[in-house]
């Protein structure tokens, strides 16, 4: 069965947790930009956590379900409606056949993570099922949505049936995800930072000014990364690096001075030097930066990037437990 | 040789001592300690790539602390693996590339900036084609946009700087001069090159098995053909 898309927002893509293997033929990760939200909407319908959703940006997005499905959502304060009523961010709800969910972006556009039972069942290109949206492949048609669309939806499995079943009455869960999860409370207005594999090329300096000043989201920013201006950061050494691999979180400075935070679309080489980069767990932050937010920049140690790492995932992995044992 | 982290899920593994030793190192040492570190099967390793003098390894540190029962030291754990890798000397067998033939249209309709080229290297538009056609490259390096290529081996002469204002869409087949380095443009996109001509091939289709015509380490040379071969060429 599937959901037909009756608006589409701005920029709604097919998400799962991005496409690994192909670095070296230029293809860029992709996925979902906060794959934490996009791993607990999944588990909160009883998917897979690699299961394809949808991540929306801009505007309102309005689907129809063909079938009853199990939906979830976690993300910024969209204001999601269920047969208009609301829908809070990190429950569960069931859908019947028929019905619509509607979800409007705050007025600058942020972004939310949409996992449906079953998942979206688009065709697996290079392994994923994510939207490659320079490459134009992966996702629906290698394209954001349009008005129309049709999406193919997997089976629920048999744990979201029996979740489907415990939701007869009540529709949304009372029960759901805290509120650091669910997305609403992210505004830290910091990111936690490791060092940069150039640090050494910006003088002292430049880097008391990287972590002392805060830095403004640019117009100039999307899916592959969010250009900032502040202090200009200058290089000390100014010869052009021989290209190297850049990853989701590097901050690198151009000579412009003006430092460019990588997300998940960006290209798999890069030779401008890296002063920082946004470790893992501060990614969901980084997905929520739009035009005109400020932000600071902290920095932690690897080992302590990792010990956070690996606290969240302990969590989830708590969690994902307790769900099994739900219905 | 140095390990560096990337961020806290990847890290560079340096082969020529200083950053801009490009061509100092070889293509081929590079591929051969590429191909060894795979075959190690490093614990948490997700993926490994290589570019120029470097080779990166993304890698998942949930799986790597619970690989090596321990969440310390995650990096130094991979570093130390890789140090004691390397430094195994048993040579790796690598293919030392296929030769790939690309045809290449350099028709005035597709190569734009052919007499900026000319200009700044004082030849004249043939010349500039009759050299770029006649050399022999090696990709040194795939990335920017899938299947992006970057060859080596353009003859000096030919070096052109980039173009100051970016092109907003280069043609997909596009070829191009950037600097010394000339390359490929596989689907349409920006670009800063100078395009001097266009091949009718398909350098990437992520349907196709393999997807890329080209990986790192072929060698490639460019026949010229006409325009009318070029519009003939089947798709």
């Amino acid at each position: 069965m599937n959901a037909t898309v009756l608006r589409a927002g701005f920029l709604t893509t097919v998400q799962d947790l991005g496409r690994t293997g192909f670095r070296r033929l230029g293809v860029s990760l992709g996925g979902a930009l906060d794959a934490h939200a996009m791993r607990v909407a999944n588990l909160l319908v009883a998917n897979d956590e690699n299961s394809a959703g949808l991540e929306t940006t801009m505007g309102t997005l309005r689907l129809r379900f063909a079938d009853e499905r199990l939906v979830a959502w976690c993300g910024d304060q969209f204001e999601v409606r269920m047969n208009d009523g609301p829908f809070p961010a990190g429950r569960v709800a069931r859908i019947e056949a028929n019905e619509e969910l509607q979800m409007t972006a705050p007025q600058s556009g942020a972004r939310a993570w949409l996992a449906i039972s079953g998942g979206i069942d688009a065709p697996l290109v290079l392994g994923s099922r994510s939207t490659d949206l320079r490459g134009k492949f992966g996702g629906h048609e290698g394209r954001a949505l349009k008005e129309g669309d049709t999406l193919p939806l997997g089976r629920s499995s048999a744990h979201a049936d029996r979740l489907a079943e415990s939701l007869r009455e009540t529709r949304i869960a009372e029960w759901g995800v805290h509120a650091e999860w669910a997305g609403s409370a992210r505004r830290a207005g910091f990111l936690r930072v490791v060092q940069g594999a150039q640090r050494d090329r910006f003088s002292a300096d430049t880097h008391r000014k990287f972590v002392l000043e805060p830095f403004v989201v640019t117009a100039q920013s999307d899916r592959m990364g969010i250009r900032l201006e502040g202090p200009p950061l200058e290089n000390s050494d100014q010869a052009d690096l021989v290209s190297e691999a850049v990853a989701p979180g590097t901050i690198q400075v151009p000579p412009s001075g003006n430092p460019i935070l990588l997300l998940g679309d960006c290209q798999t080489i890069g030779g401008y030097s890296k002063i920082a980069h946004v470790i893992t767990v501060d990614m969901p932050v980084a997905a929520q930066l739009r035009p005109g937010h400020s932000i600071r920049f902290h920095e932690v140690s690897l080992a302590e990037a990792h010990q956070l790492l690996l606290g969240r995932e302990d969590e989830l992995a708590r969690f994902r437990t307790g769900m099994q044992l739900r219905a | 040789m140095e390990v560096t982290p990337l961020g806290d899920s990847a890290l560079v593994v340096r082969l020529g001592g200083d950053d801009r030793s490009e061509g100092e190192v070889s293509i081929d040492h590079v591929l051969a300690i590429l191909a060894r570190l795979e075959r190690a099967s490093i614990p948490g390793a997700v993926e490994w790539t290589s570019a120029y003098s470097t080779i990166a390894l993304f890698f998942d540190p949930v799986l790597v602390a619970r690989k090596c029962g321990s969440p310390n030291a995650i990096f130094e754990r991979l570093a130390t693996e890789i140090r004691r890798v390397l430094r195994d000397r048993t040579e790796c067998e690598v293919t030392s590339g296929r030769l790939v033939e690309i045809p290449v249209c350099y028709n005035r309709a597709f190569a734009f900036d052919i007499d900026d080229v000319a200009r700044h290297t004082n030849f004249s538009a043939d010349e500039v084609v009759r050299q770029h056609s006649e050399a022999n490259y090696r990709v040194r390096c795939i990335g920017f946009t899938p299947g992006f290529s970057y060859l080596a081996g353009l003859p000096s002469g030919l070096a052109t700087p980039r173009r100051q204002v970016p092109r907003t869409d280069v043609p997909a087949g596009s070829i191009a001069i950037g600097g010394n380095q000339t390359g490929i443009y596989p689907s349409t996109s920006p670009g800063g090159w100078n395009v001097i001509g266009r091949t009718p091939l398909r350098l990437f289709d992520a349907s196709r098995q393999p997807p890329a015509l080209l990986v790192a380490g072929d060698r490639v040379s460019f026949r010229a053909i006409s325009r009318d071969e070029f519009e003939q060429f089947p798709a």
